[in-house]
């Protein structure tokens, strides 16, 4: 289990060479968006202006506040509680993601399924898993919300922040076909029967 | 006592404000618990970052968690409390409303088809406000819950046979516990209705999953379910965040109800680790604020 630290944008090489177990610490640039998003850039087919080719994107839609625009709030818009939510429904778009936008890194909670572990493995990428409902503690992690795109989605706007020390965050799912969740979720199957034994129930 | 709807609406706004930041006392003793025995280094270690976050959240007088939920106010009307249903709905809307907008809170609430979001946590039937009553003279409860969806898409109801015994109703909740994994944000509480009808059964086990914990089922029958169920959904090794270990749940809570012949309900609705709850009395000597 190694640690990693990486200015982003990251190459392909390096998000091959990271293992599940590996701990991740991010640097600079960091991108958000969730449900209504993606379905805007893939079902509606909506381009975005932002540049998200070997960037890390977070599951999330933050609270805020709108702000006059000025060094501190570039893009009009001061964080307030920026946390993730749910990787699970956003699990379709992950390849046209990759495929499309050059995204590198997915952060989320709860992980994601077998298209985007294939989705990793054919293309290079990885999940990275963020403690969901921490959300104070990471909002101290963003310093500026840089920009935004999509607006009228608002919260489930395309937003760009400037992060310093983002993480560290758990190498859940690699590039290699490995799934944390798929480990733990096999043995709680395994463990299925003997937890309803216990209760005196045949499985 | 006469209820004054302008106390109540700035009671419904700083509830839930109150509700998104500070966690309740049994939720915190509850972690304290779980990392005192968690094995699993992984687990410890997230169960570490959770409780860190409840302290950063109250040092730095923030929200603990981006999802500000689907707003719940749960009203109990006490014995001579006088006020019109009418307005007392208004002010609860009211005072949601403003929270968002005066603090200001993300908006988590869209039109089901259009999407479509007013940026006021409302809309049609939501908040979600539910009126019941209870025996205590001159007081109005208030319950606010900002029910975060991870947990409230870990939401399931199956209408078993009787043939299917209790029996059916553990493996019902073992199953969707393993299902629902890591999505629902676990520890979770996982709450569990049996009986009643279809909508009734669902009610219990939102009930139940917003139960303090500590409480204990009223029916010796669901008190019983509720340890049985609790030790099996642990030994499952999903663990904090489903990445392993023995937090999965602080407990499985069960609402029972008396249902036909013909059938035997169970629901299942859980709550994430982050289980906000605040809560307001109001009597003739002012607002009281709690849990």
């Amino acid at each position: 289990m190694a640690e990693h630290e990486f200015t982003m944008p990251i190459s392909e090489d390096d998000v091959r060479k990271l293992k599940t177990g590996d701990h991740v610490v991010l640097q600079d640039t960091l991108f958000g968006l969730r449900d209504a998003t993606l379905i805007h850039m893939f079902d509606k087919g909506r381009e975005t202006r932002l540049d998200l080719d070997g960037h890390a994107v977070i599951h999330t839609a933050p609270n805020l506040k709108k702000v006059p625009v000025s060094n501190s709030f570039p893009a009009g818009y001061q964080s307030i509680c920026i946390g993730t939510t749910t990787s699970a429904r956003m699990e379709r778009f992950t390849r046209p993601l990759m495929e499309k936008n050059g995204v590198r890194m997915i952060i989320g909670k709860g992980g994601l399924g077998d298209d985007s572990a294939k989705a990793f493995k054919d293309l290079g990428g990885v999940y990275l898993a963020i403690i969901g409902g921490t959300a104070a503690l990471e909002t101290t992690w963003i310093e500026r919300i840089l920009d935004v795109d999509m607006d009228d989605l608002n919260p489930e706007s395309l937003w760009q922040f400037e992060i310093k020390d983002f993480g560290p965050l758990l190498v859940a799912m690699d590039a290699h076909g490995a799934s944390l969740y798929d480990a733990v979720n096999d043995q709680a199957r395994d463990r299925r029967a003997e937890a309803l034994a216990r209760m005196g129930v045949e499985s | 006592m006469k209820v004054d709807l302008e106390a109540l609406e700035e009671t419904a706004k700083l509830l839930y404000i109150r509700a998104l930041k500070v966690l309740p006392d049994d939720i915190k003793d509850g972690f304290e618990k779980l990392d005192a025995a968690e094995t699993d280094a992984t687990g410890k270690s997230i169960l570490a970052t959770m409780i860190k976050n409840i302290d950063v959240a109250e040092d730095t007088d923030n929200l603990l968690c981006q999802d500000t939920g689907i707003p719940i106010y749960n009203i109990t009307i006490g014995r001579g409390v006088e006020v019109d249903g009418i307005d007392l709905k208004a002010a609860i809307r009211k005072g949601c409303e403003r929270a968002t907008t005066e603090y200001p809170l993300r908006s988590s609430i869209v039109h089901p088809m259009t999407r479509e979001n007013e940026h006021t946590s409302c809309g049609h039937r939501v908040p979600v406000i539910t009126v019941d009553f209870s025996d205590q003279p001159d007081e109005l409860v208030i319950e606010m819950i900002p029910k975060g969806s991870g947990s409230e898409n870990g939401s399931f109801l199956k209408m078993c046979i009787p043939a299917e015994g209790v029996g059916g109703i553990m493996t019902f909740v073992v199953d969707k516990v393993i299902e629902a994994g890591g999505k629902v944000c676990p520890p979770t509480i996982v709450g569990v209705g049996v009986g009643g009808t279809a909508d009734l059964c669902t009610k219990l086990a939102k009930i139940a999953a917003i139960r303090p914990l500590g409480s204990v089922c009223g029916d010796p029958e669901g008190a019983k379910l509720e340890l049985e169920l609790t030790d099996a959904v642990n030994s499952l090794g999903i663990g904090p965040q489903g990445l392993g270990g023995d937090s999965t749940s602080f407990a499985v809570h069960v609402e029972t109800a008396a249902t036909h012949i013909t059938m035997n309900p169970v629901a299942v609705n859980i709550q994430c680790h982050s289980a906000r709850r605040a809560r307001a009395t109001l009597t003739p000597d002012g607002v009281e604020i709690g849990f």
